[in-house]
């Protein structure tokens, strides 16, 4: 192809990634080692605010932002360097737990505590939706014919619900007396509390995140299954191989690739947990990365907002997820150079 | 809130485009408000349409949105509704006009009580007031011989006899929702011992004994609570009052018209009011306002019309036909059963909210911090000293202090 060519086709889809991704990473990057901050002033305010009959007014010194001449907040941008990814990683506190040797100190620490359930999120769920998805691609590849096309709809479906609906969805019938409980409540003849400690709103929230992506999972595999060599499996027939060795030695290498972009995905995705912590409103017992960095950036009421903080995390996010993937990454090269 | 917040993402319009008899002038200036989406700030934007020319968005996120909007030049909004809290970054950021001008050509029914002065200035004209009191069972209190409890202590002591007796499924409910409305439980209970958060250079001050105690009380109420609590907002106490699980909560004073609501309670006519329960110093509640601001990034015709036309939606006809929707501070007013709970309350002399760009920290730090102590994870003075450290955190991050 001529580079003319090449360029014309490339180019917007290059533009747009600069602008959409590139530069907002580089602005988050660059935030996060500055500070932005309003200069304040302090002043004598007296406030009356209406009580019942008469008012209630209260003298009081505040602290305020000096504006300029056109009514904007005056701010000046200072250089931190990594105290914002300090304030989040919390180190001192981090060590002081780790030299007692107390875990359960470490799980009051925001990030550390956001990690926790993060990893532990994403790899217990992994191996659980690749399994769910192979089971469901063999289900649907081993049904007939005539009513493969509505397995194939029935089982998108998950896929299908937004997110955030899902998980609230998810949280109404288990919330309270909510029907699953209520029929929980009447198998085990016993009263339950689901949402009053955290172990079984992460087993919830897994349950939910695993009955998601399921579907995604297996219709990539589904895919890979139409194109494994009948020969092959044929030959095993003969040879006398049982079903579960022409799965595991013919049907699951042969789907190895797909197995290693779902992971990769499921990885990326899970890692950026964060619908399961609003949908189930979980932020007394369970927080995730993703859900720190929009705490930190979603103003309170009076219009405080800790950018610089929000940025730091959101870079650990990604720096997490760089770690996760590099094993995977490094194997998909070693193949991809050794096919050469 | 947040889950609301996106449920509520939809913004509800109501498109100013009739001019009905019923507005004393006829608005040729667009005017566009901005406001939280209750009851009561329904029945003043309906009022405010029929001038003409007005849109009125109503709209949960309108904390978000407010602070950027009003900073424009020019500005999105003409008319902000807001609460003492959410005056706050429209105060600070200068893009509120203030209204002495436009009170004394347009303003001759508003009552002294209504004009929130800041400094001198008139910056903001109130409607409402809301507090949380205390909402019981009557019936359930008289049947098991309980006078209402007027303290802590008292609400405990009944909340163990209702529990004996059986008769609902948790004595008590609570807005204990990680987040906003734990801190604001919090707050009230702190206020009520007479606290205050924080001292003249900014720094906090709950660490102390009577910061202690209050999340002691807390956790003592929680006992007799749904063991969800965590996860229980404004919205699903009132369920809880409505479906008949709980005898009693202190709760919002605009949530008191949902328990005669027949098409939802089926409790009508049984849960009563009373003022917020005390604590050392005074009733465990804060007194909140909502109501109007006007952006100063308008011209000055604009900001004429949008208040004319806000105080035709705070008349005297609009709040007689909407008496039970809020305890209302506008001139006709009529306090019916359900606003007496609100009433002893600020009788008794409960705290104005203490709104600030500090306390907005703060209220962060508490909603985030205090359910370590409630779940067992930590002390109660660690989780004091843990939300002092957090506070300073995002403080010295916002520049508040060095």
């Amino acid at each position: 192809m001529k580079f003319k060519t090449f360029a014309a086709f490339v180019g917007p889809s290059v533009l747009i990634m600069l602008i959409f991704i590139a530069f907002p990473l580089i602005s988050v990057f660059w935030q996060s080692f500055n500070l932005t901050q309003p200069i304040y002033k302090t002043i004598e305010v007296e406030t009356c605010t209406p009580g019942f009959l008469t008012q209630t007014c209260t003298l009081e010194t505040q602290t305020i932002p000096e504006l300029d001449e056109h009514g904007e907040v005056i701010t000046e941008t200072t250089f931190v360097g990594l105290q914002s990814y300090r304030n989040v990683l919390e180190l001192d506190r981090f060590w002081a737990a780790v030299s007692e040797g107390a875990w359960s100190k470490l799980q009051t620490i925001d990030f550390w505590k956001a990690l926790r359930f993060t990893l532990m999120f994403t790899l217990v769920t992994l191996p659980l939706v690749v399994g769910t998805g192979l089971l469901i691609a063999l289900c649907i590849n081993n049904a007939s014919r005539a009513i493969r096309g509505p397995v194939i709809f029935i089982s998108l479906l998950p896929f299908v619900v937004t997110p955030v609906i899902g998980a609230l969805s998810i949280n109404w019938l288990f919330r309270g007396d909510g029907i699953l409980t209520a029929f929980l409540e009447w198998w085990t003849a016993k009263d339950l509390a689901l949402f009053a400690q955290a172990w079984t709103i992460e087993l919830m929230m897994m349950f939910y995140r695993v009955w998601h992506v399921a579907p995604f999972a297996a219709i990539i595999f589904y895919a890979g299954l139409q194109t494994v060599n009948q020969d092959s499996l044929e030959s095993a027939v003969i040879d006398g191989a049982s079903r579960w060795q022409r799965l595991r030695l013919i049907i699951v290498p042969h789907l190895m690739p797909l197995i290693i972009f779902v992971t990769i995905i499921h990885l990326m995705d899970c890692y950026r947990a964060f619908e399961e912590i609003v949908g189930f409103s979980s932020q007394g017992y369970v927080i995730s990365l993703q859900w720190l960095t929009y705490d930190f950036l979603v103003p309170d009421q009076a219009g405080n907002r800790s950018v610089s903080r929000a940025s730091a995390s959101a870079m650990l996010t990604m720096i997490g997820i760089a770690i996760l993937l590099v094993p995977l990454l490094k194997r998909t090269w070693r193949d991809h150079r050794g096919t050469h | 809130m947040k889950l609301k917040t996106i449920l509520m993402a939809g913004v509800m319009s109501v498109a100013g485009s009739i001019v009905a008899a019923d507005c004393a002038f006829e608005n040729t200036v667009e005017v566009r408000s901005l406001s939280a989406g209750f009851e009561a700030w329904k029945a003043v934007t309906d009022a405010m349409a029929e001038c003409g020319n007005v849109e009125a968005n109503l709209d949960q996120d309108f904390r978000e949105k407010q602070p950027e909007a009003f900073a424009a030049n020019p500005s999105l909004y003409h008319i902000g509704g807001v609460a003492n809290s959410t005056m706050i970054p429209l105060l600070t950021s200068g893009s509120i006009r203030p209204l002495d001008d436009l009170v004394a050509k347009y303003g001759q029914n508003l009552t002294p009580n209504q004009k929130i002065t800041v400094d001198g200035k008139i910056m903001a004209i109130a409607m409402m007031v809301n507090n949380q009191h205390l909402m019981f069972r009557e019936d359930i209190l008289n049947d098991l011989g309980i006078a209402v409890p007027g303290t802590y202590d008292e609400v405990l002591a009944a909340a163990e006899k209702i529990k004996a007796a059986g008769v609902v499924d948790y004595p008590l409910g609570g807005t204990f929702k990680t987040g906003w409305n734990l801190g604001e439980e919090f707050i009230n209970m702190y206020l009520g011992e007479g606290g205050s958060f924080i001292d003249g250079n900014n720094m906090p001050t709950i660490n102390n004994e009577k910061g202690i105690k209050s999340l002691e009380t807390l956790k003592a109420l929680t006992a007799y609570m749904d063991p969800e609590y965590l996860v229980s907002d404004s919205t699903y106490v009132q369920q809880q009052f409505q479906q008949g699980k709980i005898a009693m909560a202190n709760l919002w004073a605009s949530r008191g018209g949902a328990m005669d609501d027949e098409a939802e309670s089926q409790v009508v006519g049984k849960v009563k009011m009373a003022a917020a329960p005390m604590g050392s110093a005074a009733p465990a509640s804060s007194i909140w306002w909502d109501g109007i601001v006007i952006a100063s990034n308008i011209t000055d015709e604009e900001a004429e019309a949008a208040f004319r036309v806000a105080m035709e939606g705070m008349d005297e006809e609009v709040v007689k036909a909407n008496n039970d929707a809020a305890v209302w501070l506008i001139k006709g007013y009529e306090p019916g059963p359900l606003a007496a709970g609100a009433a002893a309350t600020a009788q008794k002399g409960a705290k104005p909210y203490p709104a600030s760009g500090p306390m907005g920290i703060m209220h962060t730090s508490l909603g985030n911090g205090i359910s370590d102590y409630l779940t067992g994870a930590k002390d109660a003075a660690t989780a004091l000293a843990d939300i002092e450290a957090a506070y300073k955190t995002a403080a010295k991050e916002s520049g508040l202090i060095d």
